[in-house]
């Protein structure tokens, strides 16, 4: 909580240096141009659909949502709409929206193509991933029924004005308003790309798509016509597609590439921050992730309680930070410590192998038992998979693993019977917007629990379903800290049923050539990876 | 133990009637045949040993197994050859691996070997309708990528050891199907083949006197090559969820998790890389010297 | 020779179908649920079940294949799930940086191959030679990843004689073919090297050798192309082992071919993908092969085309 509030302070100074003093950013002509490198393809740009780390910082350089992010920070502003009222009653969310802004094809944009794009995102012929997130809006269900075409919930009261009802309160829709999900498109370019409107994107944002070669580049160039003063910085970013985290840190030490997408592997690691010039171009910042170990409430032998407590006291988080060379911080409760909610005082379950062997024996298992741990294949983590393992052998749980692709590790925890343990490394909850809430709904709430949720733990507490849903009502800003404090009592009360046990929260190191500038929040953006394009610049 | 196949048993189909006497004495005349036995007989006692040979358990997590940073450490007198990413001993978890490997490498490969030159022979040598339906088989199922055979097998059985052999020799008995069957076709062709059949010797005689030795060679040459890359191959599959499952090691498995250390850790890679190079080294010498042995044309010279 | 070629077309045209029907067949029996996948993890119950009706998934196994095989007839591979875009599309843009990494590394495959097995037959038995085949089993036995970091990083890092990585020009080309062609070629080399001696031991070897012919001229006017036999096979079988092989390859050199493609769509279990990759390869190889089978009674005019 301090540290983020420290960081907004800076990024707030930024930001205000940044606006008196325009002219420095004028002067500096050339903004110049960077290259950034990842190892997978890049999916797809339109941002009603794509929804990897790679994508959704790319997504937010090209388009904008009516709310945005102080850069840096994990503050609100306004983005696309110069300004907003929220009724009385925290349902009714009226926007006015901000002249002269164009889409990359040079057309104003208007109240129509918001409505619009929300829509979009909720028809189900989009098939979206995020429409979930609109679903407080008013006339959601009948949309994603087919029974509407429109989303009652959205009306044009004039060309520069729109007003969103909800069906409910909801304290995060602010948030949501600036999450990729509800990015303003244009309908003209949608339906010229049909399906294709991923690979040729149109925003209003600060950057424009002007080359995409399937596979090896991508090339973003400024937007002269941006709307808001100083930013982009940079002139053009090119993205390398396909090479090995290893290599592409090479060229990162031989001067090719200024940040590598994927950040400093592994392997590297030591490597880098044992020599002190490049420790110095590394910026190290806290990220919103928590990593840990689901268990399946609803079979035995983890529908017990006191085996589940065992558990959360089996392990050595202390060693299985130091197998990761450090690279994360201890956890003892679902929510990183960054995010209002995180309960300070909570001292969690305390790491005691003779305290958990009591608790098994208590439950009637004196010898332990055997089950499974799934683990995505990715390094590190079945070598964390393989710690856990050996923490778990210690007081009498025999746990075989089972290394998969990501993709098959997600079917087993979502399907009908569930998987006994799983380690969420690589495929963990990354906060899609910073607030409490985001780390609740789908992966401890009820509704998660599902076939085919995300709830692998299928863990379903009612009553704190309804302290959730009481917390999400609160939309007053004024009372945000009193929000928090009351979805910090929901995580509290998630682990005294302990149905995970929270293993670390990973820090982030992102690593940037000598010729890179801007200010280090930047580059530990809360909401942008590997940082935030359009701030960023170069010396 | 099944790991105690005999290093000829793969080389050789079982009912040939080679010049049997002496095989083995004058193969133990030969010092790198010799050599390479001693190579073989050493892994594999290493692996039925491996509890009392090794120094540690090989799956325990030492905890000053890694340096305060969580470094690996290179070879020291606590760690004869250094520890891995989590800290264990590398010695222990080659020696274990051992077992893996060899099932993989002599087993897996065996039986490919053994498909594939059944395949191979009876489709280049008899050909018909039988030969023509084997080889578009044989065909078909080299049209298919192995990494797809293997993910699925994954997903639809429990992973395990003998499932990578099964994959492996399913996807490597077609690669030698294939050479014999175009080996045994111009065999078949060759003057001293149409001489034979002129004289009227039976079909069975030419194959077992004249065409099943002369493919010795090849096959061979198949089946030790085979040994490194199907070790190899079993760690891709192990990366993809099929097989030899985390902690249990296997050669190939140790190269393939530490393989991006290799700078900062080389011993990771070195060491197993160096023991699956040994082993397919022995199988060569001897797999090179049983072929002179057995060579139709000339009694084995040097 | 047209109607053998005809009657290989066919029987290629009746491979693919069986590769097809099979592949569909095992992907079919994944556990991993598309239609979840695409809706996210905020999705409901209903709205997974409108995107499974959508793309066709909850009918029944036939239809759909029936229905991918209409599709596939006009040259329509579907959309990939996760990107959204057309597989062909995908598949084009990267066969042809396969195709030519290919050809690259079976060149050098074979440069390098049957140099080390010619000179290796020629001195058998000495010093040189068993330096040959060890060589041979070294390269053989190192692992892809590791090798061609090591060519990468001694020299486009260190000594910078080529670029990192990347795709474009030749000098983009030379350490990727290299690397792939270094560890094939340990395969030529031992199958050149025994074909060779095999082939130095037959009668009229002796009797071009009583002729008094030059050593060369027999070694290459008459040996080789006997020798070479089993090796023009192998080039077939490479074709097939290649779409494996080339996986680490083009990602160490961020080699943009179609094998990172494929390896991608295993990862994230995006079905079209997988399914478009098996069927380009499949068709590669089933033409290699043919070719290899074509090329033969070139080779060796004792075989006949039957």
């Amino acid at each position: 909580m301090t540290s983020l509030l420290k960081r907004t302070a800076a990024a707030l100074a930024l930001s205000a240096a940044l606006l008196s003093a325009p002219s420095m950013s004028m002067a500096q002509d050339g903004g110049g141009s960077i290259v950034v490198t990842y190892k997978d393809d890049i999916a797809t740009l339109d941002p009603a659909i794509g929804y990897d780390w790679q994508n959704f910082s790319m997504i937010k350089a090209i388009f904008d949502g009516l709310m945005d992010y102080e850069p840096g920070t994990a503050t609100l502003r306004p983005g696309l709409a110069e300004s907003y009222e929220i009724s009385p009653d925290g349902k009714v969310f009226t926007f006015r929206l901000r002249d002269g802004v164009k889409f990359h094809n040079g057309r104003a944009m208007t109240a129509d193509d918001v409505k619009y794009s929300f829509e979009r995102t909720v028809n189900p012929a989009t098939q979206s991933p995020g429409a979930g997130f609109l679903g407080s809006i008013e006339g959601f269900d009948a949309m994603q029924a087919g029974t509407a075409s429109e989303l009652s919930g959205v009306k044009i009261l004039d060309p520069k004005t729109v007003e969103v009802t909800l069906s409910r309160p909801d304290a995060t829709f602010l948030s949501v308003m600036a999450l990729n999900f509800s990015f303003i498109v244009p309908k003209e370019e949608v339906e010229k790309s049909g399906a294709d409107f991923g690979r040729n994107p149109v925003g209003t944002g600060a950057f424009k798509l002007s080359e995409w070669t399937l596979g090896q580049r991508l090339v973003l160039t400024k937007n002269a016509d941006y709307y808001r003063e100083g930013a982009p910085k940079l002139d053009e970013i090119t993205f390398e597609i396909g090479q090995e985290p290893v290599v592409s840190l090479l060229r990162v030490q031989n001067g090719e590439v200024d940040v590598p997408g994927d950040g400093i592997p592994p392997a590297k690691f030591r490597e880098v921050m044992d020599d002190p010039a490049q420790k110095a171009r590394v910026v190290e910042g806290v990220q919103l992730h928590t990593g840990y170990i689901t268990m399946n409430t609803k079979a035995a032998p983890f529908d017990d309680l006191k085996v589940r407590q065992a558990v959360n006291m089996a392990i050595n988080k202390d060693r299985i930070v130091q197998i990761i060379n450090g690279r994360a911080t201890p956890a003892n409760q679902p929510l990183p410590p960054t995010m209002p909610g995180y309960v300070e005082a909570y001292e969690g379950y305390k790491y005691d192998v003779e305290g958990a062997k009591k608790l098994l024996a208590e439950a009637g298992h004196p010898d332990g038992f055997e089950t499974e741990l799934f683990v995505a294949n990715v390094d590190p983590q079945p070598r964390i998979a393989q710690a856990i393992q050996q923490d778990l052998a210690a007081i009498g749980i025999k746990a075989s693993i089972q290394s998969l692709a990501a993709a098959n590790v997600i079917a087993a925890g979502g399907s009908a019977e569930g998987a006994p343990m799983i380690w969420s490394g690589g495929m963990a909850w990354i906060a899609d917007f910073p607030d409490p809430s985001n780390f609740y709904g789908p992966i401890l709430g009820c509704a998660g629990a599902a076939e085919g949720g995300w709830n692998w733990a299928k863990y379903c507490n009612e009553a704190l379903d309804a302290k959730a849903a009481e917390a999400d009502a609160i939309v007053d800003p004024a009372k945000a800290a009193e929000r928090a404090a009351a979805w910090g009592q929901v995580y509290e009360g998630v682990m005294a049923d302990a149905p995970w046990a929270p293993v670390f929260n990973e820090k982030r190191y992102t690593m940037r050539s000598e010729r890179m500038g801007g200010e280090d929040a930047l580059y530990i953006d809360p909401v942008n990876t590997p940082m935030n394009y359009k701030y960023v610049e170069t010396k | 133990m099944s790991v105690l196949v005999g290093p000829d048993a793969p080389v050789l189909p079982p009912s040939a009637p080679v010049t049997g006497e002496g095989v083995v004495s004058r193969l133990l005349r030969r010092k790198l045949a010799v050599l390479g036995l001693l190579v073989i007989a050493a892994v594999v006692l290493s692996a039925a040993f491996a509890p009392w040979i090794a120094p540690y358990d090989p799956n325990e997590q030492f905890f000053d197994g890694l340096s305060l940073e969580g470094a690996p450490l290179g070879p020291s007198a606590q760690f004869w050859l250094g520890t891995d990413l989590l800290g264990r001993d590398l010695l222990s978890r080659l020696l274990y691996g051992a077992r893996n490997s060899l099932i993989i490498g002599v087993v897996a490969n065996g039986a490919a070997l053994i498909i594939g030159t059944l395949v191979g022979v009876v489709a280049g040598y008899f050909r018909g309708i039988v030969g023509t339906v084997l080889m578009r088989f044989t065909d078909l199922m080299m049209a298919f990528p192995a990494l797809l055979l293997a993910i699925c097998l994954a997903a639809v059985l429990r992973p395990s050891l003998w499932i990578v052999a099964l994959v492996i020799a399913l996807v490597n008995w077609v690669q030698v199907a294939r050479v014999v069957y175009s080996e045994t076709r111009s065999l078949s062709e060759r003057e001293f083949i149409q001489a034979e059949v002129t004289l009227g010797a039976s079909r069975a005689r030419i194959l077992f006197a004249h065409v099943l030795p002369h493919l010795t060679s090849t096959v061979i040459v198949y089946g030790t090559l085979g040994i490194s890359t199907t070790v190899l191959l079993e760690a891709t599959l192990s990366f993809l969820g099929v097989g030899v499952q985390p902690p249990d090691a296997s050669w190939g498995n140790i190269i393939f998790e530490n393989q991006t250390y290799f700078q900062a850790a080389p011993w990771l890679v070195f060491f197993p890389g160096a023991a699956i190079l040994l082993l397919a080294l022995a199988f060569n010498l001897v797999g090179d010297a049983l072929r002179d042995v057995l060579d139709p044309t000339e009694e084995g010279r040097g | 020779m047209a109607t053998y070629l005809l009657r290989r077309l066919f029987q290629a045209a009746l491979i693919l179908l069986g590769v097809s029907l099979v592949t569909f067949a095992l992907l079919y029996l994944l556990p991993a649920d598309p239609a979840r996948q695409i809706a996210g993890r905020t999705a409901s119950a209903a709205q997974v079940a409108n995107i499974r009706t959508q793309l066709g998934l909850d009918q029944p196994f036939f239809v759909q294949y029936a229905r991918y095989l209409g599709n596939l007839l006009q040259g329509d591979l579907g959309r990939s799930y996760l990107q959204r875009s057309q597989v062909s599309d995908l598949i084009l843009a990267r066969l042809p940086a396969s195709l030519l990494l290919m050809v690259a590394a079976i060149a050098c495959e074979l440069a390098l191959g049957l140099t080390m097995g010619l000179l290796a037959a020629v001195r058998r038995g000495r010093a040189s030679d068993h330096a040959l085949m060890v060589t041979s089993f070294v390269t053989v036995s190192a692992p892809q990843f590791v090798v061609g970091l090591l060519l990468l990083y001694v020299f486009a890092v260190r000594l910078g004689w080529f670029p990192i990585g990347g795709y474009g020009t030749f000098s983009h080309l030379v350490l990727p073919a290299l690397t792939l062609g270094i560890l094939g070629a340990g395969w030529y080399a031992r199958m050149m090297r025994s074909s060779m001696v095999d082939v130095l031991r037959q009668d009229y070897i002796r009797t071009a050798r009583a002729k008094g012919l030059k050593r060369w001229t027999i070694l290459l006017r008459h040996a080789f192309p006997n020798a070479i036999l089993p090796i023009i096979a192998m080039i077939g079988i490479d074709i097939g082992l290649f779409m494996s092989g080339i996986v680490v390859v083009e990602s160490v050199f961020g080699w943009p071919g179609i094998g990172q493609l494929a390896w991608q769509a295993i990862q994230r279990v995006d079905l079209p993908i997988i399914m478009g990759v098996t069927l380009v390869s499949a068709v590669a190889i089933v033409l290699g092969n043919l070719l290899a089978d074509l090329l033969a009674p070139f080779v060796d005019p004792r075989i006949k085309l039957q």
